[in-house]
């Protein structure tokens, strides 16, 4: 009776007759009430990351869909489906199968529409999230370690990308991985070796489709997924970064709980994720394979593009002079070595390494939970410009044949036209972003010790017009204050006091410089003095604005 | 003063008297003479040559063996010139990598006699007839396959064209028709190579015809095609209306929080 009694008492009624079950038995009760207590900060490029993570999920669900048809293998079949056009042609099962998706099976091409089109949303999410960070310096201590796992997630995300574009063996299909074959064969000594081994003999074999499914399926997603778990595990650790504001510290977070406010926001951004992914899947066709019809090494398009993210590469060897060395009776192709593996393999590590490179030059070592705002950090900041600007005019040349018939213009001259602006452009573009950057601070100083100007014009008794000028309001004042001011390293002279040469004098002064530079013309928050003359003053100003009434 | 009694506006209504009579007649003499489309060869061939004197000669020369401005015309039979002239291509709008497409200039007798004429003065593939532009039995896989062995390396795949090198191009093929086809593959107008009936026979031809005017037909079983022009432009819609929506919700999102 009495334990009767008991149960009907438990707060909550049957869920919570189920949770005191549960908690009984696993104890879970404290950490799961800690985790949805977690606060999480809000801003919307917070929800970038977001984007990545739905898409991801997306692409799982419907790429679960399209294994239940999808048959990777190269043996050739006679087409018999509903595609007219091309009935009775010789092609793979791959692609026989990936027809049957598209015109024979039930919600098929919507699914591989969806499955496409998320793929192209995650990997854009995860490069627009991946700025968001760069650009607000959250990569810094203690985050160093997610940054590089975000690196190596968007490496993946690309990978698994192409893998996927390869599978139908449609033509286009082919044709990218007749120049992935390309490009593995331009590794030198090894390559033609490694090529012969990924293909199993010459190109493109019968085994390729086959293996490239279980890497895209299973070995790039697993892998995928640990580490996406692994990001997020540690940023439930870390704690979230925040923009500065009035009441956020280094030691705190300020923000909604996860249960019930931020859960049910993410939840709802989840479904509005998938809703327009579907939506688009619905409406605009993608990669309509059955134009291009089945991959014959003997056949080719034009306008061959691969997605968007290997746009850029392809850029790269687009506009790569066909330069190539024989060396000992082996060909160095630097026309695919420089565009395909130098350019990329630099550009990821230094995106890997940027957060120790900053650190080392600026000397940072505290820990950061506050955000930079971009114009507060104007080098960074440079140098993530000049770097998009740099991979904007590959870009660019990826897709110069479309450019010159949509513009009538000539592709030879779009291609010298960006092989100097890709050495034109993005040093510009660093200096006009870093001295924007600074201007931006020093109107941020201006707006603390003078004011915001309000519009109002007045005229004073002896003739003179002023524009009334109003102290920002405490929030704002608080983003501007959260500036993190950091004076450049001071790290000694080559010689001592004594004339005694300084061991590590030389390459003391070198990152000093480089220091100096990365922060020398830094606009100064300014001191509470005058900051209390400024208020003074502000006050001031407003009195005879008064009294000249 | 026997000019003074004579209305002002009067020279003007003889003017417009004598013009609108001559008009007429002009008008009815010229409409009983179109009627007779079938002259004879020999007349054509004649009247060929004086259009061809006149609008033609400057670049290819008096008696079509080309000048430095423009190539010979000795074998390049009537279907090129019908491709030619028909499709507003020549006359030239002015010197450039490649002429345009254009309304014609002449009307369809007059191309006739232009296309006899250069028949004339030299053996070449001929204007295709009604028969061999009949494709309802002509097969579609075997154009498709062929249309991606031979042609879609300039046109791609989904014969909206290309570019090729120093500012030419390879032009879209869904707004061509049968005829403009046939003859652009027996000629090889501008930077196309020739397609003989060695190389590619008429039943070939008439199956890469079909697949063609097939793809023109065809709605996109996907939804907006986005100009079936592949990646890129399906990157771009990603990045303006896929992220940008995405984005813009984020955003009402995050303003919704204050």
């Amino acid at each position: 009776m009495s334990t009767n009694k008991a149960i009907d008492t438990v707060a909550g009624g049957k869920a919570g007759v189920v949770g005191n079950y549960l908690d009984d038995r696993l104890h879970g009760a404290s950490g799961v009430k800690k985790l949805l207590n977690k606060v999480f900060p809000d801003h919307w490029s917070f929800m970038l990351g977001e984007i990545a993570l739905y898409s991801f999920i997306i692409l799982l669900l419907s790429g679960t869909y399209l294994t239940l048809w999808f048959k990777p293998s190269m043996t050739e079949v006679v087409y018999n489906g509903s595609y007219m056009p091309l009935k009775g042609v010789k092609m793979s099962e791959a692609y026989a199968s990936t027809l049957d998706i598209s015109f024979d099976v039930r919600a098929g091409l919507l699914m591989r529409q969806i499955h496409h089109w998320a793929a192209l949303f995650f990997v854009a999410a995860v490069s627009v999230h991946l700025l968001r960070v760069f650009f607000t310096g959250a990569f810094r201590k203690p985050r160093e370690i997610n940054w590089v796992i975000g690196t190596l997630l968007l490496v993946l995300a690309i990978l698994e990308g192409f893998a996927g574009y390869s599978l139908p063996d449609d033509l286009l299909s082919g044709t990218g991985l007749r120049i992935a074959e390309g490009i593995v064969q331009a590794i030198p000594l090894l390559g033609t070796y490694v090529a012969m081994f990924l293909f199993g003999g010459e190109f493109p074999g019968n085994d390729f489709i086959s293996r490239l499914y279980s890497i895209h399926i299973l070995l790039v997603p697993g892998i995928l997924l640990a580490l996406v778990s692994a990001h997020l595990i540690i940023v439930f650790y870390q704690k979230h970064t925040q923009f500065p504001g009035a009441g956020r510290t280094e030691s705190n977070v300020v923000g909604y709980r996860l249960y019930p406010i931020y859960m049910a926001k993410a939840g709802g951004f989840f479904f509005i994720v998938f809703g327009v992914t579907t939506l688009i899947a619905a409406l605009v066709t993608i990669n309509p394979i059955w134009l291009y019809g089945p991959y014959t090494p003997s056949q080719v398009t034009a306008g061959s593009q691969p997605d968007w993210y290997i746009g850029w590469l392809d850029g790269a060897v687009r506009l790569t002079p066909n330069w190539e060395t024989n060396l000992l009776g082996h060909t160095i192709s630097w026309n695919l070595l420089i565009p395909a593996l130098i350019i990329p393999g630099i550009m990821f590590t230094a995106l890997g390494v940027y957060p120790w490179i900053e650190a080392w030059v600026t000397g940072d070592k505290r820990e950061h939970h506050l955000l930079d705002r971009p114009r507060n950090a104007p080098t960074r900041t440079g140098l993530g410009v000049m770097a998009i600007s740099f991979y904007l005019m590959l870009w660019i040349s990826g897709g110069n044949d479309i450019i010159a018939t949509a513009f009538s213009l000539s592709i030879n001259e779009i291609t010298w036209s960006l092989r100097v602006l890709l050495f034109v452009v993005p040093p510009l573009s660093f200096v006009i972003t870093k001295r924007a950057c600074l201007g931006l601070q020093r109107r941020d100083r201006d707006k603390l010790l003078h004011g915001y100007e309000t519009g109002r014009v007045l005229r004073l008794p002896h003739g003179e017009y002023i524009e009334v000028h109003a102290p920002v309001s405490d929030e704002e004042r608080a983003v501007l204050l959260g500036k993190n001011d950091v004076a450049p390293l001071q790290l000694g002279s080559a010689t001592d006091a004594n004339g005694v040469a300084n061991p590590k004098g030389k390459s003391g002064a070198r990152r000093a410089k480089l220091s100096e530079w990365f922060y020398g013309d830094n606009v100064p928050v300014p001191s509470a003095a005058e900051l209390e003359e400024a208020a003074h003053h502000l006050a001031h100003a407003s009195h005879s604005e008064i009294t000249s009434h | 003063m026997a000019l003074s009694r004579r209305h002002p506006a009067a020279v003007f209504a003889v003017l417009a008297i004598a013009l609108g009579t001559t008009g007429a007649a002009y008008a009815a003499v010229s409409a009983s003479t179109a009627p007779k489309q079938v002259v004879k060869s020999a007349t054509q061939v004649e009247q060929g040559k004086s259009l061809f004197l006149e609008g033609c000669s400057s670049c290819h020369g008096l008696a079509a063996q080309g000048s430095s401005d423009g190539p010979s015309l000795i074998g390049v039979g009537s279907a090129a010139v019908d491709f030619q002239v028909g499709s507003g291509r020549m006359p030239l709008a002015g010197p450039a990598v490649q002429a345009v497409s254009k309304p014609s200039q002449y009307s369809e007798s007059e191309i006739a006699a232009l296309a006899a004429y250069v028949a004339s003065v030299g053996p070449g593939p001929a204007i295709p007839t009604q028969d061999m532009l009949k494709t309802d039995g002509a097969d579609l896989a075997l154009g498709g396959e062929l249309f991606r062995t031979n042609c879609s390396q300039c046109h791609s795949v989904s014969g909206k064209g290309g570019a090729l090198s120093e500012g030419r191009w390879a032009p879209n093929l869904m707004g061509a028709d049968g005829k403009e086809m046939y003859e652009a593959m027996v000629t090889g107008p501008q930077n196309m190579p020739i397609f003989s009936d060695k190389t590619i026979t008429v039943e070939e031809k008439q199956a890469i015809i079909r697949y063609l005017q097939e793809l023109q037909k065809q709605e996109s079983p996907g939804g907006a095609a986005l100009g079936r022009l592949g990646p890129v432009t399906e990157g771009l819609f990603l990045f303006i209306v896929g992220l940008g929506a995405l984005i813009v919700v984020a955003v009402w999102i995050g303003a919704k929080a204050k």
